[in-house]
């Protein structure tokens, strides 16, 4: 099996917060890692892997030190990455994004399987991998538990679709998003870091692509935009109670608030 | 549209630039000062920065002009199982209705499956004015080709301003495969929507695990979509006299080919969603041990609630994900909810701050949960628990005793 893990870069930490006064973002660092969610991705791939033989590749886009999420791909087994750059992409949506990764993946040839994980930490969108599906014109299915089997032309999943867990079978070439804990996720190791250390990255940029038009990409691409960034309300009615018969307290209040009628 | 131009004369002090920026997006390094691809064009860098370092560049007019006079109205894209609505799906036309009653514009609702004359019927009852309606065997179980081309069809019958899609597993790949079908915007998981009486919607949603709220607009593009997850808004409420009319349409059998089959369908564990439970009793660290769960058990057990949890402990494996609250598990919206032992992570909040009450026990005065809490007791949650299980367990009593005593009358 040919086997595409889309992975992306993001802050180590989402602590993030807004200075009310000035409205500057207060980070805690720059650092970086994989988001976890596509640890999961990954582990599928590899599993599948190991099954039914083939390769894995991993695509990511960003800025060139995104370079790093690929390296901890290949500690963990990946075979090959691809890192989609270009200044042209800056400022893409979940539109643009999934248009230039689907042209990305355009431009590497044909895949059985291509996996996503759930969603990132730092977006939190969980809607690019259905959109490269879409781009791509394959069958997608997300919230993927378990891989139930692999044939030639089709895939057997286990999916959440919230009321009921369906087994579905789905036709190959194809999409799937995976649900974090599908698969415990390896660790990197350190003898694959020492082997794969020199392995080249293989970088695409927007001239690679089969739709040079920058127009489509970044924010020119982009059809949503963001008005402004703010930081999240907090409550306003608040007691606090620290002293006293705390329990007492709070029965009181969960009685007078009928709490404990209707229950009896 | 515009491009960001970093003006390097002017920069005095190079280091400081990258904390600017909430995405990471700013490199400086020995090639000077530039924005990298991470760049989401928030202009923080312009805003905030020192003067002059970072020029927001306007290019010409926009490629693209939209019309936004031909696409009126909000659209509800309906997700239905075996003729029940999912209650989301009546969340986004409570809402829709309330967007298009401030724009002018009308309502509309599209439903796909088979059966459908009751869920017609309901939908019209909303104060919907237009409910296109497709019914095939095809469209039964949701696959996401044919819902896709029903979406598709309906907004190029209807040629809404606005699309909104539930924030469900269907919906999540429903929405975003129609708005790249359209060439169009998506707005994930808004936990507020506003229209502009050119129909141009105000989405607000939160980023990096709902420590950072956004606020998007799609300018230039039609349709706007965007969705919303279960529980966010109220319930739409019916009309005395619905006025509505119901379109059947139908889909050429080429559309409704999908590459996915389902094979099986299991319903999950009934009565088990943390999401259906109108009062919580959501348990984290602070418990200490897995031992100690039997605890909170018991509170859930005498105020009637269900148990629910933090990540960290589905991670350590007491816990079943399905408890999980927060950004990557379950949004909730009790009643009622007790926290116990947990420090209010922002992304645990995210997924529990609509609930109606929120009362905190921790032991740490500085836990952030206080700041969304409405009532915080301050205090060790092994001392409060068992006394207040014991004081709703003597009211349960006393109650009880009244009732045999009346029936004894």
């Amino acid at each position: 099996m040919r086997i595409l893990v889309l992975v992306k870069q993001v802050p180590l930490s989402s602590d993030v917060a807004i200075d009310e006064k000035t409205g500057v973002i207060k980070r805690e660092s720059g650092e970086t890692k994989m988001n976890p969610y596509d640890l999961y991705a990954l582990e599928t791939a590899l599993r599948l892997r190991e099954t039914h033989g083939g390769a894995v590749l991993v695509l990511t886009m960003g800025p060139p030190q995104a370079e790093a999420v690929l390296r901890e791909a290949f500690m963990m087994g990946a075979d090959e990455g691809y890192l989609l750059t270009d200044r042209a992409f800056a400022g893409s949506d979940v539109l643009a994004t999934s248009y230039a990764l689907s042209q990305g993946i355009w431009k590497l040839g044909d895949f059985d399987l291509i996996v996503s994980g759930k969603q990132t930490t730092d977006g939190d969108t969980a809607q690019v991998g259905a959109e490269c599906s879409e781009f791509l014109g394959i069958p997608c299915v997300t919230s993927v538990q378990k891989i139930v089997a692999v044939d030639a032309n089709s895939i057997t999943l286990e999916c959440d679709t919230g009321a009921t867990v369906e087994v579905v079978r789905m036709q190959l070439p194809a999409l799937i998003g995976v649900d974090k804990d599908i698969l415990q996720p390896r660790l990197p190791s350190y003898l694959r870091m020492k082997k794969t250390a020199t392995r080249p990255i293989n970088r695409l940029t927007l001239a690679d692509l089969t739709d040079g038009d920058a127009n489509h990409y970044g924010l020119k691409g982009s059809p949503t935009q963001v008005q402004k960034i703010f930081p999240p309300e907090v409550s306003k009615d608040f007691v606090r109670w620290d002293s006293g018969d705390l329990a007492l307290q709070l029965y009181h209040y969960l009685e007078d608030h009928k709490f404990l009628q209707e229950r009896i | 549209m515009s491009t960001l131009v970093v003006h390097q004369e002017k920069i005095t002090d190079a280091k400081a630039l990258p904390g600017l920026c909430p995405f990471g997006a700013i490199i400086a390094d020995a090639e000077g000062v530039r924005i990298s691809e991470s760049c989401r064009m928030c202009l923080l860098c312009v805003k905030k920065g020192p003067a002059g370092v970072f020029e927001l560049r306007k290019d010409d007019a926009p490629a693209r002009i939209v019309d936004k006079s031909l696409w009126q109205g909000v659209l509800v894209s309906i997700e239905q199982r075996d003729g029940v609505i999912h209650p989301v799906s009546l969340e986004l036309v409570g809402k829709a209705r309330e967007l298009a009653q401030k724009a002018r514009q009308p309502l509309y609702a599209s439903v796909a499956g088979l059966g459908l004359d009751a869920v017609g019927l309901e939908l019209l009852a909303y104060g919907i004015d237009t409910v296109c309606m497709y019914e095939d065997p095809a469209l039964q179980l949701f696959r996401v080709e044919p819902h896709t081309a029903v979406l598709e069809d309906a907004i190029g019958f209807l040629k809404p301003a606005v699309v909104l899609v539930g924030g469900t597993p269907s919906g999540r790949m429903l929405a975003p495969r129609a708005a790249a079908r359209l060439h169009t915007g998506l707005t994930a998981d808004c936990t507020v929507l506003d229209i502009q009486s050119n129909g141009d919607l105000d989405q607000i949603r939160p980023a990096f695990g709902g420590n950072i709220m956004a606020h998007i607009r799609t300018p230039n593009h039609r349709p706007q979509f965007a969705t919303v997850r279960y529980k966010v808004f109220d319930m739409a409420h019916t009309v005395d006299i619905p006025t509505g009319r119901i379109v059947r349409r139908s889909l050429p059998p080429a559309k409704l080919v999908s590459g996915i089959e389902v094979l099986e369908v299991h319903p999950k564990g009934v009565g088990s969603y943390i999401e259906d439970a109108q009062v919580l009793v959501a348990v984290g660290k602070g418990i200490g041990s897995q031992a100690n769960l039997g605890l909170v058990e018991q509170l859930a057990t005498v105020l009637g609630a269900q148990v629910a949890c933090t990540r960290p402990l589905v991670e350590n494996g007491w816990m079943d994900p399905r408890k999980q609250i927060g950004l990557s598990g379950r949004t909730v919206r009790p009643k009622l909810i007790i926290t116990c032992g947990i420090s209010g992570s922002v992304q645990f909040v995210a997924g529990m701050k609509g609930s109606e009450k929120i009362i905190a026990i921790n032991s740490d005065p500085n836990a952030s949960i206080f700041k969304t809490a409405h009532v915080g007791l301050v205090g060790d949650l092994f001392e409060i628990v068992p006394r207040l299980i014991e004081l709703i367990s003597a009211h349960g009593a006393s109650f009880l005793h009244t009732e045999e005593a009346n029936s004894h009358v």
